[in-house]
């Protein structure tokens, strides 16, 4: 089949009078992984379900390998691996008995069953497992389970909502590296709100906020845009007026904010440009001056204040 | 027909995992022979007919039970957005979950299969009736569970669907009582669609196919307004 994968066209979903997605369009080709970026509540998970045929429309048109998701949910459904962000799993049943079920569910010819189970299960790690009662099990398991009943029919697109949440970093390694895998040879939608995850796994990343899209950029566009937007906690003994005079000084901060600190210590966060470190700038004024440093280090932006960034509409406050 | 199936299995395999099937048959059980043992002493008489009429009443309350976790525990565990995006109509949905209560209803009656062999060890009982007892019960049971099931497609709180699933029945149990003070047409109508009359001619032995009709009637109407309400739902 020819054509893009996912195209979405003016997309509106309105809840009540609550509107999840504004106007949303964006277009997917074949073999691409696209990256879902935002906070929680931005739209995504209503992105995806509305792409599963889930939740249909309220206006625009969505499209998947062709198929209108309204007129034909069967069909699109078909062509879709879906793992939504509540691992659908059914406590009570074991690994081997809900992969059945999923597999009938698909109609999956029965002769294949066995062959497919076995590879999924072996994919994504669940085989030592499969004969156990998915109650019982962790939720990094869980979540392969999840994932094995979304590659059971090999399906030409698979959708992954925020696929590595709750899990140990030991396993979120896994999981990504497994997503990678699978992505070879198929269409791979996934969701964060974890920009590093993104920019590690996907090839492209639209970005939204308040159910808009507010970014589309290629993995090296977002790296290249958000290099070294980090901020600095520093926490130092000495005066804080004088302190704060001083590390406003220091080429490259742009902004430096007081902190909560305890009686005779001054605690800051240090915002600076883009693409700077100014961690060796701040330890050797402190040492300069002989304020003995008692915390440094450089602090993650939250999501929020990336977006500012990525936008532009909060600036270099 | 795979995929109804599919469902059904996947709810025996629930259904026989979980505590609340094996509490609600104990219960029931313990009801049903303290109904079978006082009546048969009280009236020596080798028939289920009373029996069937107080399992009839204990039904009100234990099909929605049997049938309230259908819908709304798959929307409180996320499950239901799987069932909802594998490609399977709401139909098939549906009939799959109502088969697999039905035959998890099935199992519980099964269970008082001593009755009748009771009854046939130490007397001499018609046959009749106690086929046409345990039908009517089936059936019974059968429209009760179907209006459960649309119970639990309303909500996601199980407390919730047993009330409504509960309400539901009882009314159907009880809705020719009015009629005798509204009268005519009317009157007649709600005579018709008691389903404690219908119930009576069973549990008497009269296999009347226009009972039969009315119970799988009453199941068809909320399987469909089951369909309904699932896809209203999503909206």
């Amino acid at each position: 089949m020819v054509g893009w994968m996912i195209e979405v066209e003016g997309l509106l979903k309105r809840f009540g009078t609550t509107i999840a997605l504004d106007g949303v369009s964006f277009r997917v080709d074949r073999g691409e992984i696209v990256g879902l970026l935002g906070p929680n509540g931005a739209g995504k998970t209503t992105m995806m379900r509305v792409l599963t045929g889930y939740l249909p429309p309220t206006a625009g048109s969505v499209r998947v390998g062709g198929h209108d998701v309204r007129e034909v949910p069967i069909e699109v459904r078909r062509l879709i691996g879906y793992l939504p962000e509540t691992v659908p799993v059914y406590a009570e049943l074991t690994v081997r008995d809900y992969l059945r079920f999923a597999a009938d569910l698909r109609e999956l010819p029965k002769v294949e069953i066995p062959d497919r189970m076995a590879r999924v299960m072996q994919q994504t790690g669940t085989a030592e497992v499969s004969h156990r009662v998915i109650g019982h099990l962790s939720k990094g398991y869980r979540q392969r389970v999840g994932l094995a009943q979304a590659l059971l029919h090999d399906p030409e697109l698979l959708i992954l909502d925020e696929p590595t949440v709750g899990l140990d970093p030991s396993q979120v390694v896994e999981i990504r590296s497994l997503i990678k895998e699978l992505a070879t040879h198929r269409t791979v939608i996934l969701s964060s709100h974890i920009l590093s995850e993104v920019s590690q796994i996907c090839t492209r990343v639209i970005v939204i906020h308040h159910g808009r899209i507010v970014g589309h950029d290629t993995q090296e566009e977002l790296e290249k845009r958000l290099k070294g937007a980090e901020r600095v906690f520093i926490q130092v003994r000495a005066p804080a007026v004088e302190a704060l005079e001083a590390f406003r000084s220091i080429p490259g901060v742009q902004s430096v904010t007081p902190a909560e600190a305890q009686e005779g210590t001054a605690a800051f966060q240090v915002e600076c440009e883009l693409g700077r470190d100014v961690r060796e700038d701040i330890s050797r004024l402190a040492l300069d001056r002989h304020w003995p440093i008692l915390d440094l280090r450089s602090v993650g932006m939250t999501l929020e204040e990336m977006f500012l960034k990525l936008t532009g509409s909060g600036g270099a406050a | 027909m795979r995929r109804i199936w599919a469902v059904c299995r996947k709810e025996l395999l629930c259904t026989f995992a979980s505590p609340v099937f094996y509490i609600v048959a104990t219960v029931n059980l313990i009801l049903f022979g303290v109904f079978f043992y006082n009546i048969i002493v009280a009236s020596r008489e080798a028939h289920l007919r009373y029996v069937f009429h107080n399992i009839a009443v204990t039904l009100l309350f234990t099909s929605p039970m049997l049938t309230m976790r259908l819908f709304a525990e798959e929307r409180k565990l996320g499950t239901f957005e799987l069932l909802m995006t594998s490609p399977m109509t709401l139909l098939e949905l549906v009939l799959g979950k109502l088969l697999g209560a039905a035959l998890t209803f099935g199992v519980l009656l099964a269970l008082t299969v001593d009755f009748p062999v009771l009854l046939l060890s130490f007397g001499r009982p018609d046959w009749g009736p106690l086929v046409t007892g345990y039908l009517g019960l089936f059936l019974m049971g059968l429209a009760f569970m179907s209006a459960g099931m649309f119970a639990s497609s309303l909500t996601d709180n199980q407390v919730v669907a047993v009330v409504i699933g509960f309400g539901i029945a009882l009314l159907l149990f009880i809705i020719s009582w009015f009629s005798a003070q509204v009268g005519g047409p009317v009157g007649d109508f709600l005579e018709g669609m008691s389903i404690s009359n219908r119930f009576e001619n069973f549990a008497r032995g009269v296999l009347d196919t226009g009972d039969v009709i009315f119970c799988l009637s009453l199941t068809g109407i909320f399987t469909f307004l089951t369909v309904r309400s699932l896809d209203w739902r999503r909206w």
